[in-house]
């Protein structure tokens, strides 16, 4: 597979390095136990996809990464620095993971050039000038620089959800979460998210994508990790895991998904 | 299989077009709707003209005494006679251009604040010299002006000093109880909860004759808090809980998605709300936060209780005169068309202010 060896001629690819250390993590919401052990190392330039029916704790996982939720037992570390109430690692968490959500969150109330500028400006206190450069920058990268002064309400969804890549690559994060960052498209503009996220991955850029699309995970995954009710089930390279899908509950997941 | 030529786009038919449109659709659309219209012409037939005698037609205009109300309509001599009260209060008349300055600042500031080009630092810094510039101005005692006293301030400049200090200052307290009864740590949250209650289960002469009766009794004896101050603080209280409760709506119609996206990109918490979560929630907030502004411009001729002279009250007073009596419809009339102008022009701003900062609909 040609793609795949352009990731392991990328040099900053080095999975000796752990980026993400989720030591044994258990979470409840009140009673309801969300995560069960769940134990994940991701290295520099690892893509990880995390598939799974929904409902089965998969975006939880990766928001505790970033402590959007918290987790009650277990610990994770970013970077060697836990994921804590500490206001310092947070912050330093925080200008290293970027995350895409669902529903792009693009702040409706700011041309697109201010969304970008936003966490430059205001969180590393770089000059209005620099911010806008690096936002151009990254506009063109996702192909949408001629919308620098509209509104997100004016863009489609499959435009937006480029502007919260860019705005995401702003900060310049080592690690990049997307929590299910194509489900909220039309089919139609699924591929245009999907291309350059396939250009992130091939960049060497650290990931981790909680999706569906399986074509991604087949094409630039080197981890897919299967969880239901709140456990990884099964955990494999993209080839082992589509083609010799081990458990019951990953055979039938595969069937409903790929079905059609 | 057929294939379809583009059409070419066609007007509509002339019935459906321009005032005849109009009038079918909104006059004569159905047999209750013509029914309704001949009523509505009806009424306006009882009203009108009366009402056009009564102002114009049959009122006086020209003398300077009640005498020279000869006609049956309304006596404008009285007006025009009291007005300069009516503005003023008791604020001496030499020094009125000083009030006349301050007004003419204050007309300036939302000027600027109206306008779009100008920065947004210099609408602020306009807006919060404003009340300190206003005090010097008003109260003097610096830089040669002579000192008047506060209970000297009257009319339509008291009525508009006490708006203006309860809207800008009640603003900001109102954000902090909002976002405090929001707050994650429970003695934050407790207490504004307590607040916000506390002063909507109250009614606003409450509070005034807390502020002036109740609160001096917690003062060491011999310090006196000047009335109006006091009143000023009694409005800014009670209106910072509404627009608390205004702010908190808002609040509340932001997805969840904004917050987390502002927290996942570093920002704090102070910023994540200023930059991001107050301007969508004041955005969403803005017809009902001027609703309760026009509320309080109203609402502030209930100082009279506590022997401030504001527009109303002065209007009530004049009409008591031995030479002008009888002529409280006048008066009343009067004060009823300046309330009106106000609160309107606030209205119209808020209409106006929701269409610019609906950016969902831009094209």
């Amino acid at each position: 597979m040609p793609t795949q060896e352009v990731i392991q001629s990328n040099n900053t690819k080095d999975l000796s390095e752990v980026m993400i250390e989720i030591d044994n993590i258990n979470k409840w919401y009140g009673d309801f136990h969300v995560l069960k052990d769940i134990n994940l190392t991701v290295g520099r330039g690892e893509i990880v996809v995390v598939a799974g029916p929904s409902g089965s704790g998969k975006s939880t996982l990766i928001r505790c990464i970033n402590r959007l939720e918290e987790y009650q037992e277990g610990l994770i570390k970013v970077k060697g620095i836990e994921v804590n109430a500490d206001v310092k690692n947070l912050r330093e968490i925080r200008s290293n993971v970027a995350m895409v959500f669902q529903h792009f969150n693009l702040f409706p109330h700011l041309s697109i050039i201010e969304n970008l500028t936003l966490a430059p400006m205001w969180v590393y206190g770089k000059p209005k000038k620099e911010a806008v450069e690096t936002a151009m920058h990254y506009l063109e990268r996702v192909n949408i620089a001629e919308q620098a002064e509209k509104f997100p309400n004016q863009l489609s969804g499959g435009q937006q959800q480029r502007v919260a890549i860019a705005r995401a690559l702003c900060k310049s994060p080592d690690i990049m979460l997307f929590d299910e960052p194509t489900s909220a498209l039309d089919p139609e503009m699924i591929g245009e998210v999907l291309d350059v996220m396939i250009g992130l991955a091939k960049e060497g850029k650290t990931m981790v994508c909680v999706t569906h699309e399986m074509g991604f995970a087949r094409k630039v995954a080197d981890r897919v990790i299967f969880m239901d009710e709140g456990q990884v089930v099964e955990e494999n390279d993209p080839e082992t895991f589509f083609n010799k899908p081990k458990s019951d509950r990953l055979k039938l997941f595969l069937e409903q998904i790929l079905a059609h | 299989m057929a294939v379809y030529e583009l059409k070419p786009t066609k007007q509509p038919p002339l019935s459906e077009r321009g005032a005849i449109a109009w009038i079918r659709h909104n006059l004569l659309s159905s047999p209750f709707n013509i029914l309704f219209t001949i009523l509505s012409l009806w009424i306006l037939y009882i009203i009108i003209p009366p009402m056009v005698k009564w102002f114009v037609l049959d009122a006086n205009f020209v003398g300077n005494s009640k005498a020279e109300c000869t006609g049956d309509g309304a006596c404008w001599i009285f007006i025009r006679e009291k007005f300069k009260i009516f503005i003023y209060g008791f604020y001496p008349e030499s020094e009125q251009w000083r009030a006349n300055l301050t007004m003419g600042l204050g007309a300036l500031t939302v000027a600027l604040a109206v306008i779009d080009r100008v920065p947004r630092s210099i609408k602020i810094a306009s807006i919060l010299m404003l009340p300190v510039v206003a005090i010097i101005l008003l109260s003097g005692g610096y830089f040669g002006l002579a000192y008047i006293e506060t209970n000297q301030w009257g009319g339509l400049l008291l009525t508009l000093v006490i708006a203006a200090v309860g809207i800008v200052l009640s603003f900001p307290i109102g954000i902090l109880f909002a976002l405090g009864r929001q707050s994650k740590l429970p003695i934050i949250k407790t207490l504004s909860v307590f607040y916000i209650e506390l002063i909507r289960g109250v009614p606003l002469i409450t509070v005034l004759f807390m502020a002036s009766v109740v609160l001096p009794l917690f003062f060491p004896e011999g310090m006196d808090f000047d009335k109006l101050i006091r009143a000023l603080i009694g409005i800014t209280l009670f209106q910072a809980a509404y627009v608390a409760e205004n702010i908190r709506g808002g609040l509340q119609a932001i997805p969840r998605g904004q917050y987390e996206a502002s927290e996942a990109m570093g920002l704090t918490y102070w910023k994540r709300m200023r930059l991001v979560i107050l301007p969508q929630a004041i955005k969403v907030a803005i017809p009902n936060l001027v609703g309760s502004f026009i509320s309080l411009f109203k609402d502030t001729s209930l100082v009279m209780i506590i022997g401030l002279f504001d527009l109303l009250s002065m209007v009530t007073l004049t009409t008591n005169d031995r030479d002008w009596l009888g002529l409280s419809t006048e008066g009343f009339v009067f004060v009823a068309i300046i309330y009106w102008i106000f609160n309107y022009l606030m209205s119209r701003y808020s209409k106006n202010l929701e269409k610019k900062l609906d950016t969902n609909n831009k094209d």
